[in-house]
């Protein structure tokens, strides 16, 4: 696969922009503006945040275009959306929509449960989720230009995402160590392309950014993930599931960028009211998971 | 002793200019705080998001310590790096260091489906440049001195000691941007 092509280039150069800050969750224009002023680096929008979406059942789909486009004029940072797994029409839409960057989520109903868009075919830039390496290589493989731990969006627990983060570091620090006959085997075990594990062998990391989402509540869980390896971090519910979304947002902006400096992250933390309510994994039954839509 | 190069890293592509630099022979010290700043003698403000660098530095009471750096050492800003350099912003208006004298729009090639490379000519020699979201520089100054331009906007500029781009110099395996303005660095320290 060649990553030099002007059009990978550019759809990975807007993901290298978007390192050391937080992509947050919106659900109308009000709430982007107070995204960008508590200084998100892009807005995801969608109908409704993920613990919504998990309450209130049903088909969770793309956003109504009205909304999508209320918060492209509202705001001058990148716009993100989601479009279902395999719904490659949803993702023509919002391409010829104009948003910048669109998110093959499992956090919506999956439209298709076998394949997902081949993203080679879109100029605008993919973003999917992975819980390990070989779901990323996949991903890339049909052209992702950034990966995201999948975590379990919605239940305002770290849990997941630290596994998924963990899960595919060590996977890639392992592979750094194979010979090169090995590395044919492990490309068969991860169920990826070959160049690809090579790729990861030879430099010991993704060939497009490695972002965090799903679970991330607090200032200290988006540290802990980026301490773990991700380079940033997209908030779903966390944000505006609070009691105090300004402060809470501006609270996790600041904890992106000090993520190694104790200091910072206690000012950071302090005066926050609660976070959303969270909700144990291992109580959730397992049609529920999000995580496992996708594969 | 060597002198000491920082790259701005609140947020952005931080960590692509600390390559480019070390293509250039230099070693980048990473910048989130003002003692940080004050151990460097040149500064870069990487790509990235300008609204989000302008709440990171204004929260950490950082906007006045950078203006008095860039009244006598370099810096070189791309991108959101320009954006901060410049004494005017539209689309929409923001604050700004006020370092160099040009007027700029955000993101004035459109949103990211405008996203480009272009080829460039660099005094005489071609050059890529990635524009991504990029800004266009509406109004160079009179002691602003134009380095390269693209559709007719001036997209590499220096000022004195200051250089800012409008694409990403960073994101190519070149480094001669870089270079030059280490040799700025190297006239500042003279």
């Amino acid at each position: 696969m060649n990553f030099e092509t002007e059009s990978f280039r550019l759809k990975v150069g807007l993901a290298e922009m978007l390192k050391g800050g937080v992509i947050m969750d919106v659900v109308n224009a009000e709430q982007a503006v107070i995204a960008e002023k508590a200084g998100a680096a892009a807005v995801m929008a969608l109908e409704r945040v993920p613990a919504d979406i998990r309450k209130e059942g049903g088909v969770a789909r793309m956003s109504q275009i009205k909304i999508i486009r209320d918060i492209m004029s509202a705001v001058s940072i990148p716009v993100m959306a989601k479009v279902r797994i395999g719904h490659f029409t949803e993702a023509r839409i919002l391409e010829v929509l104009g948003v910048d960057y669109i998110d093959e989520s499992e956090v919506l109903t999956p439209a298709d449960e076998e394949h997902h868009v081949d993203k080679h075919d879109f100029k605008v830039p993919f973003v999917c989720g992975a819980r390990n390496l070989g779901e990323a290589l996949r991903r890339i493989a049909e052209g992702a230009a950034m990966i995201r731990t999948k975590g379990e969006a919605g239940s305002g627990n770290i849990v997941e995402a630290v596994r998924h983060i963990r899960t595919i570091v060590k996977e890639m620090k392992q592979l750094t160590v194979l010979g090169k006959e090995e590395l044919v085997h492990e490309a068969k075990n991860l169920q990826a392309p070959l160049e690809l594990v090579q790729y990861v062998a030879q430099h010991g990391k993704l060939p497009v950014p490695n972002f965090s989402a799903g679970g991330i509540a607090t200032p200290a869980d988006a540290a802990l993930v980026m301490q773990l390896g991700a380079e940033a971090v997209f908030v779903g519910s966390g944000i505006f599931k609070s009691s105090d979304p300004e402060a809470r947002a501006k609270a996790i902006v600041k904890a992106a960028t000090y993520y190694r400096d104790p200091v910072k992250l206690l000012e950071a933390s302090e005066e926050l009211g609660e976070a959303m309510p969270g909700l144990e994994i291992s109580k959730l039954p397992e049609g529920e998971l999000l995580q496992t839509r996708g594969w | 002793m060597q002198p000491q190069v920082g790259v701005l890293a609140l947020q952005g592509d931080f960590e692509a200019h600390a390559r480019a630099l070390a293509r250039a022979g230099a070693k980048a010290r990473e910048v989130r705080t003002k003692a940080d700043l004050e151990a460097i003698d040149a500064l870069i403000i990487p790509g990235g998001e300008s609204t989000t660098m302008l709440k990171l530095l204004a929260a950490e009471d950082l906007l006045e310590p950078l203006r008095a750096f860039g009244q006598e050492k370099p810096i070189f800003g791309t991108c959101a790096g320009a954006i901060l350099l410049a004494s005017e912003v539209t689309h929409p208006r923001q604050d700004s260091l006020a370092l160099m004298d040009l007027t700029i729009e955000r993101n004035g090639y459109g949103r990211q489906i405008d996203s480009r490379i272009a080829h460039i000519d660099l005094q005489g020699r071609p050059a890529e440049a990635v524009f991504i979201r990029a800004p266009v520089i509406r109004r160079a100054g009179p002691q602003t001195n134009v380095l390269a331009t693209y559709n007719g906007d001036p997209v590499l500029v220096e000022q004195g000691r200051h250089l800012a781009a409008t694409f990403h110099p960073e994101l190519t395996g070149d480094a001669e941007i870089h270079r030059y303005f280490l040799s700025k660095l190297e006239s500042a320290l003279d």
